[in-house]
């Protein structure tokens, strides 16, 4: 896939970079020649860059938001805590350096379903979820969650009830939001860490329910 | 911008495919990007608005068939050229052709820590909100040149205020180079059929976060 700007018609569908192959694609050529004019220039050191990536191949991910939603589901004090300031009551979990601000946690209920979208780019919260996935960056999400949620929903398998209200919360400023998905039936007195192995990704965007009790033991 | 980026409610673009046990990046190259973002930003030289916009202003063609990470790359190519640390011929060169200008900081190993913190964009406000919850809002029918987070889905359409969610930095001024003019921000409540019409799921409500110079009293 060309990036140049000024000249779509280059565009190659069957070029995707992560193909294998020995010659550079023109996205590494350039990502690699960008890299090279800021090192030289002083902007940014190279073992740095190393640095961050690693961060973000090695440490974050939605375990971090599982053991949130696993503590939500055993401790009502810190449910309620995280629904009046989830900035601040993950922060005193200790789970990871420091939340981001105007993190805000919208819990679903019997009635109400919640599903989050980011219409005009990709707006995420990394800080308990990661790298966000391909699709959620994609232009079918970004169009059709507004309009169509069940129809996306459906994509991924997930039919929720006719009557269930459906909220769909669009990242459009730097509030950053999560879902706090119903604790599934079958899960008393289970632990914290047990809990947390029901909590995905996605149901914690909304696009998809925690697993059930039976599909992890 | 009245943009390709703005996507809510567009159709053909077919259905959402996850992809099972996804890799947090897909090639080496992905990774390098999103860390020279990170520490771009580090430095001072622009912030998250002026990194959106830049990548709202590639022609539509080339921000459809760029990936994600494509288009961050894209961006910052325009970013450094548009705030005078890099030039051009050097970007066409693949290498610095000149000394590199003064920046604020320069992001080291110690203080990498602040690299994976998200920024705070609440600052003090400008006298009171003028709304507060469970006041009825349209969104003004505005189509500004420059970079806007109200998304046309809604401009024009009335709502209701949820929450008041403090003031925060105005990314339309940001990036047009007129300071961060804190504005209050609101979680607005729209119903679907307000939005797309009569045939629209009966069970569905959408929110956007909006800053007060997009809400006129409905």
């Amino acid at each position: 896939m060309a990036m140049s700007p000024s000249t779509p018609d280059r565009d190659d569908p069957h070029d995707h970079d992560h193909a294998h192959g020995s010659e550079l694609s023109e996205t590494q050529l350039r990502v690699r020649a960008l890299e090279t004019i800021l090192t030289e220039k002083g902007y940014v050191d190279p073992a740095v860059l190393d640095r961050i990536v690693e961060h973000y191949e090695t440490k974050t991910g939605p375990h971090v938001g599982a053991r949130v939603i696993a503590r939500a589901w055993i401790d009502p004090d810190f449910k309620a805590a995280l629904l009046a300031d989830a900035t601040e009551a993950i922060g005193r979990l200790g789970l990871v350096n420091r939340v981001g601000d105007h993190l805000i946690a919208v819990e679903n209920t019997p009635k109400l379903h919640n599903m989050v979208v980011c219409t005009l780019c990709s707006c995420y919260p990394w800080d308990v979820l990661g790298l966000p996935p391909v699709w959620y960056k994609s232009a079918p999400y970004r169009s059709r969650a507004v309009m169509d949620p069940r129809g996306v929903l459906a994509d991924f398998g997930v039919a929720l009830p006719a009557d269930t209200e459906i909220r769909v919360w669009d990242s459009t400023a730097e509030t950053r939001f999560m879902v706090v998905p119903r604790r599934p039936a079958g899960t008393e007195n289970w632990s914290e860490e047990r809990l947390a192995s029901l909590v995905t990704r996605d149901c914690m965007i909304g696009t998809g329910v925690p697993r059930r009790p039976e599909d992890v033991s | 911008m009245n943009g390709v980026h703005d996507m809510g409610g567009m159709h053909g673009f077919g259905k959402v495919e996850p992809e099972p046990n996804e890799p947090p990046f897909h090639a080496p190259w992905e990774g390098r990007v999103l860390a020279m973002q990170r520490a771009m930003v580090f430095t001072g030289a622009w912030n998250i608005d002026i990194s959106r916009a830049a990548q709202e202003q590639l022609p539509p063609q080339a921000y459809l068939s760029a990936s994600y990470y494509q288009r961050w790359a894209l961006g910052m190519e325009r970013n450094v050229v548009e705030q005078g640390l890099v030039d051009a011929d050097e970007l066409a060169a693949g290498r610095a052709l000149r000394p590199g200008k003064p920046v604020k900081r320069v992001m080291t190993e110690d203080e990498l820590g602040r690299a994976f913190v998200r920024g705070s964009f609440g600052r003090p406000g400008p006298a009171q909100a003028r709304f507060k919850p469970g006041d009825r809002v349209r969104a003004k029918n505005i189509h500004p040149t420059g970079h806007t987070r109200l998304p046309r889905y809604v401009r024009g359409r009335a709502g209701v205020v949820e929450a008041v969610r403090g003031c925060h930095v105005f990314p339309d001024s940001v990036t047009a180079g007129t300071g961060e003019n804190p504005q209050w921000l609101y979680t607005v409540v729209f119903e679907g059929r307000d939005l797309w019409g009569e045939n629209a799921d009966p069970t569905l409500k959408v929110s956007v976060e909006a800053f007060e110079p997009y809400l006129d009293p409905a």
